[in-house]
């Protein structure tokens, strides 16, 4: 028995625009993204959206669902009232290309100003030795796919629109990965606190909530991030002591 | 029409960013090159993400009796020993050197208790040998060379879609294109260019393929006058979902087997064990309780049936159905529920979720229901085994698009081994031919022409959909052209394939060019019929049954095709098929084969 449900997308570009309703028939477990390309395929091929795996795991199709930023190949249909229309939109922290297409070129941007994984014995072939335990809450963050759903519900980033003082959780969680990485030698506390801008986090947890990877970015990659600024720089001991060694 | 568009010059033109396409920029990059890199989607979201296995190499952290030689043979004896026996042997040897690599670039992979890589078992490798990171190895890979290609330097060319190569007599000097984001068309001039552009598996109905694999790179470097080689060989993985609708064809992990997943038909029978071929029994468990022992103890008993050979395993799938022990919704059960709750959710997190929570299936307590889908290209661009050259001068090729490694069948984990040993040879042989060469002029009648086919689509108001021309192909390709194949049911698809051709010319998408996905599918659409045209042309010539090429009208295996590769190669307006030797393995190499070389 095939039911129908309404679509309300946004049809635009970042100078204007205006919504569109579509009729589609349900099948058994479609997701939102499936309803788009039924309305590609039979009412609208200039629909832009972005996918590619429809799985979930490349992270491509994020857009906001009834207010909510999501994968759209991860929201079913069922799971949303059937009363109203779905309201799908592009996601508001980034500019509007075309529809539910997003410029998120921002995010590639700053990771190019983050220093990756650097090694003691860089140069060497030497297997590197990590025990399983130490790599596990490292392995937790590079489960990211860099949906930047977790950029686009950050209020610093979404409705303060402060991208000139703060990464993002993405990149924060980054950042982490490489800090916690057993290997690594690098110092990035001071690009961390001044650059990247850790402190004007509040800690909502609204990135850790929308994250499709269920990655705690907040307890486990924004915290202690905070801390290793906070021990460093506001440690009143090791603040005695730079003064005292004449560092800043 | 006189094209306008901007133009980008580089030393190296890597087109595709995935695996492949990363590493042939880091060996570009590390050769001193300057490198553009187009990619049709966002950088990091290429099919690389969807690989869960791992990579497979043979570092011997598991069982230190692995080395290169086994590796070779595995992958030999899995391609029926119609790969290049060189590109095996340098395969084998340097994958292990290349993980070791990545690990250095940071990818962070599952130790073992002595802090080394971790290694997993997988269909047709003798040793546990995939290195792994949950079922999210792809990720780790394509993130980790993205953030190294990032760090030494590249120009990145996001949503751009590449449609013809550009060429100076044999010569392959740039392509041309258009943006997505605003449709606009650009030139790319590289001294070298590097192919790797992975897969095509859009032309069938059940496919774990992105919209992204429609054959563009593949019948771009036909139309340029590239040698294809074994095009017929499409993989079809065993398990892909089959319900619910919106999720067929979608992967389910090899993994599953691998930690023991049992398949079982509608009866319950497991069936596999009917289905074990004699090359093969001497190394297959012939009880359920040895093969059950085998997940926990690998070196005292023998593999589980269903991790045979992916061809082997999807064939049986498909006979199952045939014969009528089919599940619910035409597949077959796959149950893993055994091993348990928390066992499932740590080895198997994205399956767990996947299943739960878009099929509606806790795969901790109910079997999934599993078919065949499309999942890889054995054949693709004849590349040389060192350069990863084309037979086209200044065109290299690497990863899925080229052909060489897999032979007539493919196995798990060799793929993204594949990407990172032959990415960097071919970035840095692009990169050695770059540095003795200039940029030749610009062929501005080849990017008018271009421009001309580009746009016909958006000036028509009336004309066929896109989409239902590609729903056509699908249902002909997936009905004459998958699993089991014959004479007839390769001609009645063939009729198919050119009848579209014909629709193909008419189709209209309008609206604007600034992404605008109807207008991207009209071109996308051609290539998928030209691609499909090929495979199912090479599949007609050959008359055997081999790896994943089964022909009902012809089961067995043939003495003449055995030693034959088939080439495919443009002639003025015609397609050339021909035979061509598989080169000889010399005899120090085909002692490492063993029985059946």
């Amino acid at each position: 028995m095939a039911k129908t449900i309404t679509l309300r997308i946004y049809r635009g570009d970042g100078k204007s625009g205006r919504t569109q309703d579509y009729t589609v028939q349900t099948f058994p477990g479609m997701v939102v993204l499936d309803a788009i390309h039924v309305i590609q395929k039979e009412h609208d091929p200039s629909l832009a959206c972005r996918w590619n795996c429809k799985a979930a795991k490349c992270g491509s199709c994020s857009a906001e669902v009834n207010g909510l930023p999501r994968l759209l190949c991860k929201t079913r249909v069922d799971t949303l009232p059937a009363d109203q229309p779905i309201r799908v939109y592009p996601l508001k922290t980034f500019p509007i290309v075309k529809d539910l297409v997003c410029d998120v070129s921002w995010n590639f941007e700053v990771a190019k100003r983050i220093q990756g994984l650097t090694l003691a014995d860089e140069g060497s072939k030497e297997p590197l030795r990590m025990q399983q335990i130490d790599v596990d809450r490292v392995q937790e963050f590079r489960k990211c796919i860099e949906c930047f759903l977790c950029q686009t519900v950050c209020h610093i980033l979404r409705d303060n629109e402060r991208k000139d003082i703060f990464f993002g959780p993405r990149q924060m969680i980054r950042l982490a990965s490489l800090e916690m990485h057993p290997l690594d030698v690098a110092d990035r506390t001071e690009f961390i606190k001044d650059s990247a801008g850790v402190g004007v986090c509040n800690i909502t947890k609204c990135c850790t909530e929308i994250c499709p990877e269920h990655i705690k970015i907040t307890d486990n990659g924004i915290i202690p991030l905070k801390e290793r600024v906070a021990d460093t720089y506001f440690d009143p001991v090791r603040k005695l002591l730079r003064w005292v060694g004449g560092r800043k | 029409m006189v094209a306008k568009y901007e133009t980008f010059e580089y030393d190296v033109l890597v087109i595709g960013a995935g695996g492949a396409g990363l590493r042939a920029v880091i060996g570009a990059r590390e050769k001193g090159a300057s490198v553009g890199v187009v990619t049709k989607s966002l950088l990091g979201k290429a099919h690389t993400v969807m690989a869960e296995g791992g990579a497979a190499a043979a570092l011997g952290n598991m069982d230190s009796e692995d080395n290169w030689k086994v590796h070779f043979r595995d992958t030999m004896r899995g391609g029926k020993f119609l790969n290049n026996w060189r590109t095996v042997e340098i395969f084998a040897k340097e994958a292990p050197e290349r993980i070791l690599e990545l690990e250095r670039y940071g990818a962070v992979f599952d130790r073992t208790s002595d802090g080394l890589i971790s290694q997993r078992a997988f269909g047709g490798h003798a040793y546990r040998r995939l290195a792994h990171v949950g079922d999210r190895t792809g990720l780790e890979l394509i993130r980790t060379l993205q953030d190294h290609a990032v760090r030494l330097g590249m120009d990145v060319h996001m949503e751009a879609t590449m449609t013809r190569l550009l060429t100076e007599g044999d010569r392959v000097i740039g392509a041309v294109g258009y943006r997505r984001t605003d449709g606009s068309l650009v030139v790319f001039r590289g001294k070298a260019v590097v192919l790797a552009t992975g897969g095509w598996g859009r032309m069938y109905r059940f496919t774990s393929n992105s919209w992204e694999s429609t054959g563009d790179g593949l019948v771009m470097a036909y139309e340029a006058g590239a040698e294809l080689l074994d095009v017929e060989f499409m993989q079809f993985h065993p398990t892909g979902m089959i319900w619910p609708p919106g999720m067929r064809g979608v992967l389910v992990t090899e993994g599953v087997r691998g930690e023991g997943g049992i398949l079982r038909n509608s009866s319950g029978e497991r069936f596999m064990f009917n289905h074990v071929p004699d090359f093969y029994r001497a190394e297959t468990a012939n009880t359920p309780e040895e093969a059950a022992r085998w997940v926990d103890d690998k070196k005292n008993n023998r593999r589980p049936p269903e991790l045979l050979p992916r061809d082997v395993v999807a064939r049986a799938i498909y006979k199952e159905v045939k014969e009528g022990r089919g599940s619910e919704h035409g597949g077959v059960y796959l149950d893993v529920s055994h091993k348990g709750e928390a066992y499932i959710k740590k080895k198997l997190p994205s399956m767990y979720d996947q299943f739960l929570h878009l099929g509606d299936v806790d795969i901790t307590k109910q079997p999934m229901e599993v078919y065949p889908t499309v999942h890889y290209a054995m054949g693709g661009l004849y590349a040389e085994p060192e350069t990863c050259q084309t037979s086209l001068p200044g065109l290299f090729a690497c990863g899925e698009v080229a052909c060489g490694l897999h032979g007539a069948n493919r196995l798990g984990g060799n793929s993204l081994s594949d990407l990172l040993v032959f990415g960097r040879r071919a970035g840095e042989a692009a990169a050695e031919f770059a540095a003795n060469e200039g940029h030749p002029p610009t062929p501005e009648a080849q990017i008018e022409e271009e421009l001309e086919v580009l746009m016909r689509p958006l000036s028509k108001r009336d004309g066929e959909n896109p989409y239902e021309i590609q729903a056509a192909l699908q249902e002909a390709m997936q009905e004459g052209a998958m699993i089991a194949r014959t004479e007839e049911s390769l001609r009645a698809t063939l009729e198919t394939i050119l009848s579209l051709q014909k629709r193909a010319q008419d189709i209209a998408a309008p609206g604007e060019p600034a992404f605008n996905p109807g207008w991207n599918a009209a071109r996308d659409t051609l290539f998928m019929l030209t691609s499909s045209e090929l495979i199912v042309r090479a599949a007609l010539e050959r008359k055997e049954s081999r790896g994943s090429h089964w022909r009902l009208d012809y089961p067995n295996e043939d003495p003449f095709w055995a030693k034959h590769n088939i080439v495919v190669k443009k002639e003025a307006d015609d397609i050339s098929i021909q035979p061509r030797p598989v080169p000889e393995v010399p005899a120090e190499l085909k002692a490492i084969l063993g029985e059946g070389a």
